[in-house]
């Protein structure tokens, strides 16, 4: 049964995302994603300014198992990208909630309303 | 359902991850298989391989039978004890298993994959009608592996006086019975270690008793990324029918003992005598990313191939494959990723042995 915080908003591609206190949007993987995955050994991360619309591939999770796209939650501009998934891409799977991957400027904050709370992402998930 | 191992409880105890492996539902990890790669090459951990498929050959012909049946020869075990790798071929050359074969004091004992039970056992039936030999599948036995540096000394701690006495004894590729346990200092990992062939009633409390002592109990990711460093081949994927030992980087183990026609023996000398076109060698990505099964390689001026194993090595810190390349091929390829080209080192099929990276 996987762990889904009840304070985040989910993408039905498994991604979790914060709204920020400043607006900022923090992206990462959740708890479902990492335990599939299985070892994460490398993360490919967005380029800080690129402008990304909802759903579009904004970077690569590289595991043991296979190599899975991860997608932008919402539209906006990268601004922040996570250096420490770089040495250590484990992190993600000891801490998904935690190892951020990247953060957003979004173009369009009420497109987080259309994201999935955590009882419609549990249905997804299908734990 | 799959077939199950008499450890299966125990591994959904532990928290392992399950998966069907060649119809057996078996480990996959049992939280990282990164971190368990690292326990074996550190320390030692403890695998359940008893999904593997053991039989023992006995009757006044079983060497003849063997030496027929198999590439290499088994009549260079000389001593009860001793041990050798060998792959069984078809009349075309092609793979059907591979295998080790113990000389024991009743006669053979062959340790082959779970994939191919059904498909040697049935070989191995046809090719007895011509020998007088009996076939037993010892089903009746599990199979632990504990492998890694501490390996031995860890094992010699948690069984009988006699049998950590034949521990401290066994060379390397020498396997005997004590007391109904067999115990060979065998394994597939690069590592030193031992396989232990006991009776399945007595599998699950001593598996118990290993996890119990701090021994880590290792899944089958890990087995996988172990063997491919130490650049072992994996039956299914760098062999099968379709190809000779030849062109898998396992010319070594046949035996050319003048006179002895083992089953395609003459397929083999065609190919020599042709000229071998291709070899399976190792490939290095030195960049970010994975090489895996199927992608394909690239050699500038020379032609093309394919990845036939590829993982993340957790040892090295890089990605690694097998892959089998035209017999021209140099030092450099590239490997096709996920629609984009990626140059790669070709190196001897060996990355790490003994816990010393050799690339």
């Amino acid at each position: 049964m996987s762990h889904i915080p009840a304070d985040l908003r989910y993408a039905a591609t498994h991604e979790w995302a914060r709204l920020e206190n400043d607006g900022i949007v923090t992206v990462g993987i959740t708890d479902h994603a990492q335990e599939a995955l299985g070892d994460v050994v490398y993360v490919e991360l967005p380029e800080i300014g690129r402008t990304l619309q909802a759903g579009e591939q904004a970077g690569v999770v590289e595991s043991v198992k296979a190599a899975s796209d991860i997608y932008a939650p919402v539209s906006g501009e990268v601004v922040a990208v996570n250096g420490a998934l770089g040495d250590s891409p484990e992190l993600v799977n000891s801490d998904p909630y935690g190892s951020w991957f990247y953060q957003l400027r979004p173009a369009d904050p009420a497109e987080l309303d259309k994201l999935l709370d955590a009882a419609g992402y549990e249905q997804v998930a299908g734990d | 359902m799959g077939e199950r191992t008499p450890l299966y409880d125990l591994h959904l105890a532990l928290g392992a991850k399950m998966i069907d492996f060649s119809g057996w539902e078996m480990p996959l990890h049992y939280g990282s298989q990164v971190e368990e790669h690292h326990q074996v090459r550190r320390d030692c951990g403890v695998f359940d391989v008893s999904h593997l498929c053991v039989v023992d050959v006995t009757g006044p012909a079983a060497q003849a039978y063997l030496q027929r049946l198999l590439a290499n020869d088994v009549a260079r075990l000389d001593a009860t004890g001793k041990a050798l790798y060998s792959v069984a071929l078809n009349e075309r050359g092609g793979v059907v298993d591979d295998l080790l074969v113990y000389l024991t004091a009743e006669g053979y004992r062959l340790v082959s994959n779970a994939a191919t039970r059904q498909r040697l056992g049935a070989w191995l039936r046809q090719q007895a009608a011509d020998f007088e030999v009996q076939l037993r599948e010892r089903s009746d036995l599990a199979i632990l592996a504990v492998q890694g540096p501490e390996a031995r000394a860890r094992l010699s701690a948690q069984v009988t006086i006699a049998r950590a006495a034949l521990i401290k004894e066994l060379q390397p590729f020498q396997g005997l019975d004590e007391g109904g346990w067999f115990i060979a200092r065998t394994g597939y990992t690069g590592e030193d270690g031992l396989e232990v062939m006991l009776p399945a009633s007595e599998a699950a409390d001593f598996f118990n008793e290993l996890v119990g002592a701090g021994i880590a109990p290792i899944g089958l990711g890990a087995r996988d990324t172990l063997r491919l460093e130490a650049g072992l081949c994996l039956y299914g994927q760098d062999m099968d029918e379709s190809v000779s030992p030849l062109v898998s980087n396992l010319a070594w183990s046949i035996a050319w003992t003048p006179g002895r026609e083992f089953i395609g023996r003459a397929a083999l000398e065609a190919e020599r005598e042709a000229g071998v076109s291709r070899k399976l060698v190792g490939l290095v990505l030195e960049e970010r990313g994975v090489l895996r099964a199927r992608q394909a390689v690239r050699v500038e001026g020379i032609g093309e191939g394919e990845v036939t194993s590829g993982s993340f090595a957790p040892t090295l810190g890089k990605s690694i494959a097998l892959a089998r390349l035209p017999m021209a091929t140099g030092e450099r390829a590239e490997v096709e990723i996920r629609g984009k080209w990626h140059p790669v080192r070709v190196v001897n099929p060996s990355f790490v042995r003994h816990g010393r990276i050799l690339i």
